[in-house]
């Protein structure tokens, strides 16, 4: 028996089925290919059920998934057989409430796409190899978010050219939208 | 399909669907990479391709080797912007690319440094990416600074050494080992998560040393454990102590219950919860000791989130298996459950309340399943159509409304493994229950004449050709299977061709007509059917009259064919063509290594339509037919019964060996399922030497050894032993694995010629009296006893002594006598203070006996029973008594 709780992947979907990001965490799905027939399987499975509210919970095959909707975006985190639902479903809260601090309660498919980085980041802090790393989803934000430049660095190395080049691509974009 | 051919494409390019990676080609991307290697680097910028590039990777792209490591070489280059973001993405980068060892080489010393370095985050980020590419030689030089790291200050960085310790572990055990002290240390930590993290690694650490980990859980049991993640662990743990130390403490309270039964007071959902599922699971828990957990996990059905209460209503649902009187308080809960919107939580509802369910509420329950049945999806179907066919096992007088609810299904919609899991369920109960066994027959029958599925129709004539011939009035079933041959494609016309024939050649009388349809069938436009046809109406013979078919003939046609099939495929592709004909007593019958099914899926049901012929349970049959394909035993008479496999060795240990005892009338046969668990070993000569020293009326008489035991492909050896004929002759045998053991190179698996003889001590074997005692369910038992009548009847009392409850003193009754508990009655309802319980069963010599036993608690603790045993000798029912009395 598995004595360490562990997670076997976390997948963000669209609301077609197809992947924003995923990270498997075991070898039960060797090839690119028996994970999407995972992921398709899995989505199909949950699509039509209300897990907007609550996280909603299944069996699939002899996994347990978790599972909560928001907009046109699918939070999955899948476990054993036997592990512990409720470990699972706050893996899948830490991982839900993150993404939604890091995009500003904008959490929508382009939205995060476009923060694609912070995603990542995101799934990079809280698990690693299938252990859980954190589930304070706080915790895992503020680690995702603190992007500065480090202490040790000298001020000389951020140029002003890089500082405008900054601000001006920040300019554009909120007169894009 | 009227409209004309869209585009998919062109209507969803809208601005909603947007993507900043729209467009994206893998060779770009690369071209663009290049930037990493410019003099003045845009942190920005190299952000954005690497998040292209992981964008890529996780879409399902693949870089070739060349293509990785230029990515790789190009990104070490980023170590040298200060951008922490930035850097984080590198991390990223360097884990998903996971370079080879001579890569590895160029981007440790910028690791070591981040290793160092005054920012937290880096510390952290660059241990988790170090462990996870290096190799043990570079291990040891950053040893130093992981141990540190473990007891640093900042919970991030001790964490993510402690994470990768646990990765470690895997592959460098000795050197992880070394940490002990550190990890200690953190188990201390005030925060949670490190908490969490040195416990795991900690008890990896010891879980070789059951002392040590025993000292660990009494320690920390004690309480001084915060984090809730931690608290499951240790209840994990715990549990596992439990489980270990239950074959030496047999008497008194349990160790360590205090501690489950107080984390069912936890803050955190996920501790209460662990405890809960701790406690159903613990080895023979009684129901005092489930009541408080079952009182939580009903809680947690009325909960509003999902998952709380699919976890308690799974949970319940394996309990109620075991104990089902012990989930009953929670069934008003479950049958609101039965409208949740989550259907995997109301399937579930249904098939625990299914299991704990009385005979009187059946008809209810079936009404409310009625309802359900028509919105939830057929995987859902198939679990409820298995929960009721146990039901109905459970209660055989309720068959007609069970059997007519799973007829009613069969001729709804449904896809093929729902179909087949309805039709397997009818099989069994018409092979388990003689009074449903017409009824079922012709539900079946109308399902033939519109099944749009060929493998059951085919499967369901062959079941009626079986069944059918023995029934009070064979002739009803004829018109529907020879409509099958007017209907039907080719594979179930022959198969309905094979079916009358059998009918033909088992009931004499319908013999004439049999031949009429026969006939017709000769000009069917298939050669099979025609040619199964003229095979029948030329060997049946008497030309359609009246006659009996010979004994040999139906043999010839009908009877199983008892080699293994995968011997015979051998012996045909060895055939070469030539005037020596094929001849089918050369094929060897001894089956080589029995498939692993067995010990793998222990819980697997067995399947009605499976392999013919569907006699009774599919193991008997197979064991009787691996014996008398063995010469040494073929004499031996019939197969009386094969106990369950009873384990000789613990898990886990060089060699598995288990025994599986086969009773014949005056001879006992053990057969040794061994299993070499060691890949460097060969086994060959491997004999178990038994002495029977203590058991005086046993002698041995063959032996079987087993050739040759390679790695995990278990093989059987054979020792036989004759006894007084008839007698249920008892004793105890210790046992001795003796073999000759030859290294074999596990990367080229050949084994060195000289082997060494080696002997290998396993645990002592006892044949019992229940060893002569063959479960036989009755499905009335009133019946039954009445017509037993009184003359073998003999009653007597019994005082056995303190109990910790009712029910575990009905379970070692019934486990002493081995026999079939009727009816339900082997569940104890919580705190009654007495029951009855009906036993049926047949003794050696196929004596039918049944037995009513009255037990009642006498004083606080002590048990009392009252056992009346008839059965058709008088001298049968003496010995059972003797058997209790001397158990």
């Amino acid at each position: 028996m598995e004595l360490c709780p562990s997670i076997k992947n976390i997948l963000l979907l669209d609301s077609e089925g197809k992947r924003i990001a995923v990270k498997y965490y075991s070898d039960d799905w060797p090839t690119n290919a028996a994970k999407e027939a995972f992921e398709k399987a899995i989505f199909t499975k949950t699509q039509k059920t209300n897990a907007r509210t609550e996280a909603e919970i299944t069996m699939f095959e002899n996994y347990v998934v978790v599972y909560k909707f928001v907009q046109d975006l699918h939070f999955f985190v899948t476990g054993g057989e036997n592990e512990n639902e409720i470990i699972l479903a706050t893996v899948l809260q830490g991982f839900f409430d993150a993404v939604g601090i890091l995009l500003r309660g904008t959490v929508d498919k382009k939205e995060a796409l476009e923060n694609l980085d912070l995603i990542l980041l995101c799934l990079d802090e809280i698990v690693d190899g299938g252990i859980i790393l954190e589930t304070d989803a706080n915790v895992i934000a503020g680690k995702v978010a603190s992007h500065s430049i480090d202490a040790g660095a000298p001020l000389s190395e951020q140029t002003i050219s890089q500082a405008l080049a900054t601000a001006r691509e920040h300019l554009t974009r909120s007169l894009l939208k | 399909m009227a409209q004309p051919l869209v585009k998919k494409d062109d209507d969803r390019d809208d601005e909603a669907d947007y993507s900043p990676f729209l467009g994206i080609e893998k060779g770009a991307v690369l071209q663009e990479a290049r930037v990493f290697n410019d003099p003045q680097l845009d942190p920005r910028r190299c952000s954005q391709v690497i998040t292209k590039l992981l964008y890529l990777l996780n879409q399902g792209e693949s870089f070739t080797k060349v293509e990785a490591t230029e990515v790789f070489f190009a990104v070490t280059k980023l170590f040298q912007s200060r951008d922490i973001g930035l850097r984080r993405m590198v991390y990223v980068m360097i884990k998903e690319l996971s370079p080879s060892a001579d890569e590895v080489i160029i981007v440790t010393s910028s690791l070591m440094k981040d290793m160092t370095s005054k920012t937290d985050m880096y510390r952290a980020n660059a241990i988790r990416v170090l462990c996870r590419i290096t190799d043990g030689t570079l291990l040891t030089q950053i040893e130093r600074y992981l141990k540190q790291a473990i007891v640093d200050k900042n919970p991030v960085v001790a964490s993510a050494a402690l994470v990768s310790g646990i990765h470690l572990l895997q592959t460098n055990p000795e050197i992880v080992k070394r940490w002990s002290n550190e990890v200690q240390e953190a188990v201390q930590s005030r925060a949670a998560l490190v908490q969490f993290h040195a416990l795991a690694l900690l008890h990896q650490i010891r879980q070789n040393d059951r002392l040590a980990v025993n000292k660990l859980v009494t320690s920390l049991t004690r309480g001084s454990v915060r984090s809730p993640l931690a608290q499951c662990l240790l209840i994990r743990y715990t549990s596992q102590v439990i489980r270990e130390s239950a074959n030496n403490t047999q008497t008194g309270d349990r160790p360590f219950y205090d501690f489950l039964e107080g984390c069912l007071r936890h803050k955190a959902e996920m501790v209460i919860f662990e405890a809960a599922r701790a406690i159903t699971e613990l080895n023979g828990v009684t129901s005092r000791e489930l009541t408080p957990a079952i009182t939580v996990l009903q809680l947690f059905l009325s909960s509003s989130k999902p998952v709380l209460r699919f976890a308690a209503v799974r949970t319940l649902n394996k309990v109620a298996m075991t104990h089902p009187m012990a989930v009953t308080n929670c069934n008003i809960d479950m049958e609101s459950l039965i409208s949740d919107q989550n259907r995997s939580i109301a399937t579930l509802a249904i098939t625990t309340l299914l299991k704990t369910g009385n005979e009187s509420s059946v008809d209810r329950l079936m009404k409310q399943i009625t309802n359900f049945m028509s919105d939830i999806a057929d995987e859902f179907k198939i679990v409820v159509v298995e929960a009721i066919r146990s039901l109905c096992l459970k209660f055989p007088l309720k068959h007609r409304s069970l059997m007519n609810f799973l007829s009613n299904i069969l001729r709804e919609e449904g896809g093929f493994e729902y179909k087949k899991a309805i039709v397997d369920s009818i099989v069994i109960l018409i092979r388990d229950i003689p009074e449903a066994k017409e009824s079922g027959l012709l539900h079946l029958c109308e399902f033939i004449e519109d099944c749009e599925f060929t493998y059951l129709s085919t499967q369901i004539l062959h079941f009626l050709g079986i069944e059918g011939p023995k029934t009070s009035d064979p002739s009803k079933y004829i018109r529907y299977i020879y409509n099958r041959v007017h209907l039907e494609n080719a594979t179930v016309r022959a198969g309905a061709v094979s079916t009358l024939a059998k009918f033909g050649a088992m009931v004499d009388s319908l013999k004439p007509r049999i031949f009429v349809l026969l006939r017709r069938c000769v000009f069917d436009n298939d050669d099979e059917v025609r040619d199964r046809a003229t095979l029948y109406l030329n060997t049946l013979g008497g030309d359609g009259a009246v006659v009996e078919t010979g004994e040999d003939v139906k043999e010839f046609l009908f009877g199983s064919l008892d080699i293994p099939l995968v011997n015979l495929e051998n012996s045909l592709k060895n055939y070469e063509a030539s005037e020596e004909p094929f001849d089918i007593n050369s094929v060897p019958r001894e089956v080589k290594t029995q498939p692993l099914a067995e010990k793998k899926a222990p819980g697997k049901k067995p399947t009605g339509l499976g392999a013919p012929p569907p006699g009774p349970p599919s193991t008997v049959d197979a064991y009787e037919k691996l014996l008398s394909s063995i010469p040494e035993f073929a004499n031996f008479g019939k197969l009386f019964k094969s106990s369950a496999p009873v384990e000789l060795t613990e898990a886990e240990t060089e060699y598995a060996v288990n025994v599986v005892k086969h009773i014949f009338d005056g001879h006992v046969v053990f057969q040794y399922n061994c299993t070499n668990t060691i890949p460097e070993q060969l086994l060959e000569n491997v004999i178990v030497v038994v002495d029977a020293s203590e058991a005086e009326e046993f002698a041995e008489v063959a032996s079987k050894p087993l050739r040759s035991l390679p790695y995990d492909s278990p093989g059987q050896t054979f020792v036989a032993f004759e006894k007084p004929e008839g007698v249920p002759a008892v004793g105890k045998f210790s046992n001795m694995l003796r073999f000759i053991v030859k290294e074999v190179d596990p990367s080229t698996g050949d084994a060195e010629d000289d082997g060494v003889e080696d002997e290998y001590q396993l645990e002592d074997l006892e044949v019992v009296a229940a060893d002569y005692m063959l479960k036989v369910g009755v499905s009335n038992f009133r019946n039954a006893w009445e017509s037993m009548g009184a003359d073998g009847e003999r009653v007597d009392e019994y005082g056995l002594g303190p109990r910790d409850s009712l029910a575990e003193a009905v379970n070692a009754v019934i486990n002493l006598l081995g026999m079939q508990p009727c009816e339900g009655t082997e569940v104890v309802p919580n705190n009654s203070r007495s029951h009855t319980c009906l036993l049926s069963g047949v003794y050696i010599g196929n004596v039918k006996v049944l037995v009513r036993l009255q037990f009642g608690l006498d004083g606080p603790k002590d048990v009392a029973m009252k056992l009346a045993v008839r059965s058709e000798d008088e001298a049968v029912s003496d010995a059972i008594h003797e058997i209790v009395a001397s158990g």
